[in-house]
């Protein structure tokens, strides 16, 4: 564990009656950082979170959060940190006003200046009572007690679920401020253009496990770029061709995916054809998001979730 | 019948979750009339002996504003007397249903799940409405066969269950108007109980030396006119009838006419920055428990203003009486009579009191099931501190509201019997001589809170309605001591006048300790779910 560490996990297990929430999951957030928590509903993104604040005990595993223990330093930790709930339910009778005040306070500061200026941003009116807002405006009153505060972590779960696309612009630049001024943010999400567009590092959960981490580029180079080109002859001996997949060639044309680490070789191969035309498509966080889930899916037998180590 | 579709699915689903509840206060009320008409058997065997009973009772101001008017001298026209007040628990069932189902569904978000679905738009409370009247008029057709099936005449029999009956339409209906009016379940229940409430008050007012037209303004009044086992005034159900017509009518056209999730009151615009105190659990617990609070207080001050006024003529009454008189000193060993008045009544606010501190511990759970306990405790907060902030008003709420029930109690009799400063002391020290009673129960649910979490508001409130039942039914049902016991209640000082030994409140007090020590500790070391 280093000094650079903000939220370090490792091998944590959570079980919820028969229910394995979280399976010996490894999370690493360094200090400055925007950090992606990548998963569809239900791999155990809240309730890591939740593990983090304290509010649920681990069963087992290592979960070390600003330097401190997560359920024992709960009250000291959380004076460092703002957290904004996936599902934000607020007291109907204060006003959202109110609640900002009050969470800043409990929490131990709010810059009113700050406040002022989120409010203003998100256009969020704070002498309503909460019960007439939204789900989205809701989302904002957590949004700004969090953004408010001046705390070095921020706990993000699912932050924009419930805000229009407008709002969600607002959003990411509020967080490109905070990653700016040094502030470490957990972000989790299932929306995989708004981790692109923020995060520095990623790490992508599936059934209480952590399957893929690293920044984005390391993990585009786990994938495959898919490549279309044109050439000036007919293509021949591309089958052989190492990291090249669904292959498809239609007289001159060609279509393929490769792994990085087939494209040189097959650059090298196609040139001696004279190449026409070349458009080379970087995957995007969704490709890699998807074919890691879809093979995931492919060889879920039990032989291979038990046997071979990742 | 667009506006109704879907009723017959929606009637089943409040069934299913209700399945446990609903038979259970229905078979737990239908089981009181008989058993108290067996009881008066036992007691008053002779018909002579019921004309005595009767005339003490239709002399006595205290006990018609209690209990109402008594009619007849006959073993049912003594029960339906002696249940006057007890219908009360029917009209809070049926109205605490039909909030439950539809301003409460509402607020949670729920019913816009099912406004989506093929259902009407006025489906929703004509569901809840057929399912709190269905119950209603099975625990009246259960109460009149157990009384025919007791022996007592088929007319009364009916007349009395048909009186239940209509009594839990009327506050199912005046319930039904009161979910349109708020946009908040908390306040739609708390309009609802008010009503009962008052109803009750005009009803004891009326009885005991007010103008008799009081007493038919209040569905109180009218069960009791009904006069069933004497002359069945079946005219009565009219008034009844036109009640439940006019006010299900009136909540059918405000709930056709509204947005889902608004009121009639339009929301007004609130402060857009907090005031400098709102800044701590302790804080916002004031904030969210002070309008409840207030409303008990008022109610108490009502409720003792009303009981310490009648003392005095109770004591009259029985003083006149050489016989009772005699009864009443054995029983409470206590040489005056108005002291073993106040006893009983303080005792009877001592339960009334628990209610309302099981309403604040059972904040904590609500808070925290609809997800309001996260951000307080994700903020810089200690479990232990948030779940103090709401126990505070769990514990002193019921000081408050005994005092001031005792204060007003004592105020009223002091100036009828003479000497205030002594008999508000007195009477006071009675009121609060409950609490330890009343904090045993809130202990036993903060242990559920931190054990068995998901038990906590069933099991808060089967203890204290078992208590009540123990306290208000037990020594007429003779029970064994051995059950008698099982009640805090039954363990404090029988104050004004009985003596005060300091062990069984130090065993009370020690009882307390233990069970929230029990609680926090295990919410210490629990999930937040």
């Amino acid at each position: 564990m280093n000094d650079h560490s903000a939220i370090s996990v490792s091998g944590l297990v959570k079980t919820f009656g028969k229910t394995r929430a979280l399976d010996g999951l490894d999370l690493s957030v360094q200090s400055g950082e925007v950090h992606g928590f990548l998963g569809p509903n239900g791999a155990g993104k809240s309730t890591t979170l939740r593990v983090l604040l304290g509010l649920i005990r681990k069963d087992s595993g290592e979960a070390r959060l600003l330097g401190g223990d997560p359920w024992r330093d709960a009250v000291v930790l959380h004076r460092r940190l703002a957290y904004v709930p996936g599902d934000v339910t607020l007291w109907p009778g204060l006003t959202g006003g109110e609640i900002i005040d009050l969470l800043g306070r409990m929490r131990g500061g709010l810059d009113p200046k700050r406040r002022a200026e989120l409010l203003e941003r998100f256009e969020l009116d704070p002498r309503k009572k909460a019960r007439t807002y939204s789900k989205g405006n809701r989302q904002k009153v957590a949004l700004v007690a969090a953004l408010a505060s001046d705390a070095e972590l921020l706990l993000l779960d699912e932050p924009t679920s419930g805000l229009d696309p407008l709002m969600e612009a607002i959003f990411r630049g509020c967080v490109e401020e905070e990653r700016n001024s040094g502030r470490t943010v957990l972000l989790s999400s299932h929306i995989l253009s708004e981790v692109e567009a923020l995060c520095d590092r990623v790490t992508i959960i599936r059934d209480g496990k952590a399957v893929e981490s690293g920044t984005l580029s390391d993990l585009r180079h786990l994938s495959r770029t898919s490549i279309s080109a044109e050439l000036a002859r007919m293509p021949v001996g591309l089958g052989g061709l190492p990291g090249v997949h669904d292959l498809r060639v239609e007289g001159k044309r060609l279509r393929c995916q490769v792994d990085s680490s087939g494209l040189d070789s097959l650059l090298a191969h196609l040139t001696p054809f004279g190449v026409r035309s070349l458009i080379s498509q970087p995957p995007t966080l969704e490709d890699l998001f998807l074919r890691h889930y879809e093979t995931e899916r492919r060889h879920a037998e039990p032989v291979d979730r038990a046997g071979v180590a990742r | 019948m667009k506006a109704l579709a879907g009723t017959w699915s929606l009637v089943r689903l409040i069934l299913r979750r209700d399945r446990i509840i609903l038979p259970l206060w229905v078979a737990v009320l239908a089981l009181l009339p008989v058993a108290i008409a067996n009881t008066l058997a036992d007691l008053y065997p002779t018909a002579a002996e019921r004309q005595s009973y009767l005339d003490i009772v239709t002399a006595n101001p205290a006990l018609s504003a209690l209990y109402g008017h008594a009619y007849g001298s006959g073993l049912g026209a003594l029960t339906a007397w002696r249940l006057g007040g007890t219908v009360l628990l029917v009209g809070l069932a049926t109205l605490l249903t039909v909030i439950r189902h539809t301003r409460a569904e509402e607020v949670a978000g729920r019913r816009e799940l099912l406004g989506a679905t093929v259902v009407g738009r006025q489906t929703p409370l004509f569901a809840a409405l057929l399912v709190a009247f269905g119950a209603s008029l099975a625990l009246g057709a259960l109460v009149s066969v157990g009384l025919v099936a007791y022996g007592l005449p088929t007319t009364g029999s009916v007349a009395f269950g048909l009186s239940w009956a209509m009594f839990g339409w009327s506050f199912a209906a005046v319930a039904a108007v009161a979910a349109q009016v708020t946009e908040s379940a908390r306040i739609a229940r708390g309009i609802s109980i008010a009503v009962l409430g008052l109803c009750f008050v005009l009803r004891a007012a009326g009885d005991k030396d007010g103008p008799s037209w009081l007493s038919w303004l209040s569905p109180f009044g009218w069960a009791q006119r009904i006069r069933p086992f004497v002359d069945e005034r079946w005219w009565v159900f009219l008034l009844f009838l036109g009640l439940i017509a006019v006010l299900t009518f009136t909540a059918l056209a405000l709930s056709a006419r509204r947005d889902l999730g608004s009121g009639l009151l339009p929301t007004r615009l609130g402060p857009a920055v907090a005031s400098p105190w709102l800044r701590s659990p302790l804080a916002l617990a004031w904030r969210l428990q002070r309008g409840t609070l207030l409303a008990w207080t008022a109610g108490f001050v009502v409720f003792g203003a009303i009981l310490g006024s009648v003392g005095d003529s109770a004591v009259e009454v029985i003083e006149d009486n050489p016989q009772l008189k005699a009864v009443a000193e054995q029983l409470d060993g206590s040489s005056g009579l108005a002291d073993a008045y106040f006893a009983a009544v303080m005792g009877l606010l001592g339960l009334v009191a628990s209610g309302c501190a099981m309403g604040a511990a059972l904040r904590l759970r609500s808070e925290e099931a609809n997800g309001r306990a996260e951000p307080v405790l994700a903020a810089a907060v200690s479990r232990v501190r948030w779940a103090a902030s709401h126990l505070t008003f769990a514990l002193l709420g019921p000081a408050v509201v005994l005092g001031a029930a005792g204060l007003a109690a004592g105020l009223a009799y002091g100036l009828s019997a003479g000497d205030v400063g002594q008999e508000m002391a007195r009477v006071l020290g009675a009121a609060l001589v409950q609490l330890p009673a009343v904090w045993v129960l809130v202990g036993v649910a903060v242990a559920l809170f931190g054990v068995l979490p998901r038990f906590m508001a069933f099991g808060g409130w089967a203890v204290l309605a078992a208590c009540a039942l123990i306290e208000e039914f037990g020594r007429p049902l003779q029970l064994s001591k051995r059950i008698l016991d099982l009640s805090p209640f039954a363990h404090v000082p029988k104050l004004p006048g009985g003596e005060v030994s300091a062990a069984p409140l130090l065993w009370l007090a020690l009882i307390v300790v233990a069970l929230a020590a029990v609680g926090l500790l295990g919410f210490r070391r629990r999930d937040i779910l």
